[in-house]
């Protein structure tokens, strides 16, 4: 390695010195490269952004047609001043991507927000080797640790049946980008209609104009009969929960879909009646797959429980460091878009994963 | 004990008290006599002698795992719950099918073994379980069994299922019982019922007056009004002691504390009045620290309360008396459902007969009208009287919190600003949030600490001193991070006393969160000179009780 390293950690965010370029910028920058669009990943005000095609589609329609982005199909490779960069599946979302670096022989890999389960809606994660690897530790403890997705659903889906036995609508609060989709694909839909919010409806439409199949769902408009919500499974994010927006869906019961729900203290302050435990990041196990199947030497641990995810990687062999950033981690407090506010968590909604 | 399993993960999955209710009478009407014995047992705070320390647990925990222990450390307090930690961590192997009352001896027969077959045992039992079976082990080896259901609801759930009503049930519940020495049957149905004379009875226990503020603070005399015609009502002070149950019964004696602690041997010059009551007496009162025909402050009462053995010093320094205010049990009849007029009028003989300097009668105020009430009170801040009591003189003696007939009404708390210094991961539903805090007031430029306080803010408010913790930590010492000296929050607290053990010289009772002072800096914060000052001004304005 040089005397400076291929990527740093600068004010506006991941940059690479060599091609004049950051990674998932918090402030706005000449170029960026966008691992998906998230909204503590994907901001408005950068000049020129570089995206998967799906990103691209959903940054559109979240942040608006004015935005410059042009795109690199997974694997495809684009130089930069003689840097080259190719985007590779994170499994994360629709569209999300992990960006590889490499410039006279040394590659690094920012894996953007990734997991291993297969969702049903997002290409697979795809291990790419390399010397330093900067990874997100959302679920970095060895506490969290997934079922595996089919039992999480059997238990969607048996919570749903019970309340539509009962007549009671059935609310889950998931995500609208990204977790709304996997909820709607996962469960048994022959149990009553899917109604979703305004902000799912505008997520899907975009998804299947990108080609994403997705179950028969409704939009909850004014004109959404009663009836409808006895026994139908509502998908809204989280800040709508409990709002007078929910009056007619009365009388409902509400459940949450995070890998924060893996905790009963979450889940006893989230004033839900149920945590579902379905998370669109990797869980410790699937971290330290991600790791050790990179074949990195270095480590760069970002947003989450960074300090002791690295602390516990430099115990077992590896040159592991934490950098902090502006995306949703612990301090996910500061910046991102406002959805926090109204979120029982506390934690920016694109972190309730 | 999966059945037990599929009961807490039902009373886990709801909010709601009536789903609660509904899975309890489920289980009730369902499961095995033994089991559910348990189930009432762990659900009312009984729970076997713990057979381990918490350190073999950390220990064992971090081996099983195979993650370095400063990583289970860190672990548990972002968890805040131990037991919870374990479940999260271990891994199933073999399973272990046991009932919930086979799990419990399996808890128990640890007690004797050397400790290397424990750690083999509770390695075993870690790695055949899972889920909620996991937890509820976890939580029998750890003791502390609370999983969001009051005895309460659990109560109102035995109470459907089997019929006999709440009131009932809450009494044969309490006491000095144990699943070993009997049986569902016996306990719940009230099959020999007469033969445990320590059974104490439930606690009638009294609602707080409120001002438009919903707390005592900012109540008046208009607060009173509704309660009518002041003929019909006694007052008297609310002592600070220990709220306790003396039982006189087949020629021995019991104290209860109101948390349902027998605590008789703490308290051995109770014993006197054993021979000094009438066999057949059950009284309702406060234990105080009583010296030269007056009370001595809380303070001095706590330095008893902690004690298994009470030496000669102590008892000489700190003695106690009861204070008794109700009369339950007459020549061994429950007399709860007379009319307080009528158990004053027997209580106060049986206190006069004693003549004992052991046993005393809370006296009752004199008033004619409302306003003479709230002059009582503003009149009622000592050392050891922490407001008023006002029962209605036709009033029954109740089970548990009852609204209508029984109200507190404390004196106006005392309270400071401070500067956040220090926080800590809360625990339950406040965990991996930064919610325990530690403030300083000012002295020779320094904030030095003065109190501890974990509740009074907002759900909101909590989130965002969260925040606030983890975007200016300063320095963490393991668990706990010290921040920038920024926030100002008021601090409430019930009486101040002097203290050797805090490094400020003095300790303040009851210290809460009044609220978050946003409009101040922490340069306005008070002084502990300030504080010293108030401790003076409270302590020297002790009044006649």
């Amino acid at each position: 390695m040089g005397s400076t390293p291929l990527l740093s950690f600068s004010a506006s965010g991941i940059r690479c010195d060599q091609a004049d370029v950051y990674i998932d910028p918090w402030r706005p920058v000449d170029r960026a490269i966008i691992t998906h669009a998230h909204s503590d990943h994907a901001r408005r005000g950068s000049r020129h952004y570089l995206a998967s095609p799906t990103t691209k589609a959903l940054m559109h329609a979240r942040l608006g047609d004015d935005l410059r982005i042009d795109t690199l199909q997974a694997g495809q490779t684009g130089t930069i001043n003689g840097v080259k960069f190719s985007l590779h599946p994170a499994g994360h979302i629709p569209g999300s991507m992990q960006v590889r670096v490499e410039y006279k022989g040394e590659v690094w890999v920012v894996t953007g927000d990734h997991k291993r389960h297969a969702d049903g809606i997002s290409d697979a994660f795809e291990p790419v080797s390399c010397h330093t690897l900067i990874t997100e530790c959302t679920f970095g403890l060895p506490i969290y640790r997934w079922k595996a997705p089919a039992d999480v659903f059997a238990e969607i889906d048996a919570w749903w049946r019970g309340n539509a036995a009962n007549g009671v609508c059935s609310v889950i609060s998931a995500y609208s980008l990204g977790k709304a989709q996997r909820v709607m694909t996962g469960v048994d839909r022959s149990i009553g209609p899917i109604l979703v919010h305004g902000a799912v409806a505008k997520m899907n439409t975009v998804l299947m104009d990108c080609g994403l199949e997705l179950p028969p769902w409704e939009h909850i408009t004014k004109d959404t009969p009663k009836e409808r919500f006895r026994n139908a499974l509502v998908i809204t994010p989280g800040p709508a929960l409990d709002t007078p927006w929910m009056n007619r869906m009365k009388p409902y019961r509400s459940a949450m879909a995070s890998g924060w729900m893996q905790l009963r203290g979450w889940r006893r302050r989230s004033n839900i009646d149920r945590g579902f435990v379905l998370s669109d990041h990797a869980d410790w196990d699937a971290l330290l797959l991600a790791v050790k199947e990179s074949g990195a030497e270095r480590v760069i641990a970002t947003h989450g429980y960074t300090d002791l995810f690295s602390q516990y990687l430099r115990s077992v062999g590896y040159d592991a460091t934490a950098e902090s950033t502006e995306f949703a981690g612990e301090a996910g407090a500061d910046g991102t878009e406002g959805t926090r506010s109204v979120d029982p968590s506390g934690r920016p909604e694109t972190d309730a994963s | 004990m999966n059945r037990e399993a599929q009961l807490f993960d039902a009373l886990d999955a709801t909010t709601a008290t009536n789903a609660k209710v509904d899975a309890l009478v489920a289980y009730f009407r369902e499961a095995a006599d033994a089991d559910k014995l348990w189930v009432i047992a762990l659900l009312s705070g009984r729970r076997p002698k713990r057979p381990v320390t918490s350190t073999q647990l950390r220990q064992w925990a971090a081996e099983v795992s195979g993650i370095p222990d400063w990583l289970f450390e860190a672990s548990y307090h972002v968890v805040g719950d131990f037991a919870e930690t374990v479940t999260h961590i271990a891994k199933l192997e073999q399973r272990m099918e046991r009932s919930l009352a086979e799990w419990v001896r399996y808890v128990e027969d640890l007690k004797d073994l050397p400790e290397v077959e424990k750690a083999a045992r509770v390695k075993a039992a870690w790695a055949g379980l899972e889920g909620m079976e996991l937890f509820v082990f976890n939580k029998i080896i750890t003791g502390g069994f609370r999983i969001g259901v009051s005895q309460k609801v659990m109560v109102k759930g035995l109470s459907k299922a089997t019929g006999v009503d709440e009131d009932t049930l809450a009494h044969r519940l309490m006491g000095d019982w144990s699943p070993h020495h009997t049986t569902f049957h016996d306990l719940v149905l009230g099959a020999n019922e007469g033969d445990d004379h320590s059974r104490p009875y439930p606690f009638y226990l009294a609602y707080g007056i409120e001002g438009p503020e919903g707390t005592a603070a900012g109540a008046g005399v208009q607060d009173l009004l509704p309660l009518g015609d002041p003929r019909e009502w006694q007052a008297e002070h609310k002592w600070d002691g220990i709220r306790g149950q003396l039982i006189v019964r087949g020629g021995q004696h019991y104290v209860w504390s109101r948390g349902e602690e027998l605590v008789t041997d703490k308290y051995p010059e109770l014993e006197a009045l054993r021979k000094a009551l009438p066999d057949g007496t059950v009284l309702d009162g406060e234990l105080l620290a009583w010296k030269d025909g007056a009370p001595l402050p809380f303070a001095e009462l706590q330095k008893r309360i902690g004690r298994k053995s009470v030496g000669r010093k102590l008892l000489a320094d700190v003695p106690v008396v009861f204070m008794a205010y109700d009369l339950m049990e007459h020549a061994g009849v429950d007399i709860r459902h007379r009319p307080l007029t009528e158990r004053r009028e027997l209580l106060e003989r049986i206190v006069a007969d004693a003549q004992h300097p052991m046993l005393t009668l809370s006296p009752t105020l004199s008033f004619t009208t409302w306003e003479d009430i709230v002059a009582h009170r503003e009149h009622a801040r000592t050392a050891s009287i922490e407001g008023l009591m006002l029962k209605r003189l036709s009033s029954t003696y109740e089970v548990g919190r009852r609204r209508g007939d029984w109200w507190k009404w404390k004196v106006d708390p005392l309270s400071i600003d401070a500067v956040l210094t220090f926080s800590m991961q809360g625990h339950g539903r406040r965990a991996d949030l930064y919610t325990d805090h530690t403030f300083g007031l000012w002295h020779e430029g320094q904030l030095v600490t003065f109190a501890k306080a974990y509740s009074g803010l907002t759900d909101a408010e909590m989130l965002e001193v969260d925040a606030f913790v983890k975007k200016n930590t300063l320095e963490r010492f393991g668990p706990v991070r010290q921040v920038k000296a920024e926030l100002v929050f008021e601090i409430a607290f019930e009486g101040i006393s002097p203290s050797t053990r805090h490094k400020s010289g003095v300790a303040v009772r009851f210290p809460r969160i009044a609220r978050w002072r946003k409009d101040k800096k922490p340069q306005d914060a008070d002084t502990l000179e300030s504080l010293k000052r108030l401790a003076g001004a409270t302590l020297s304005s002790t009044t006649e009780p």
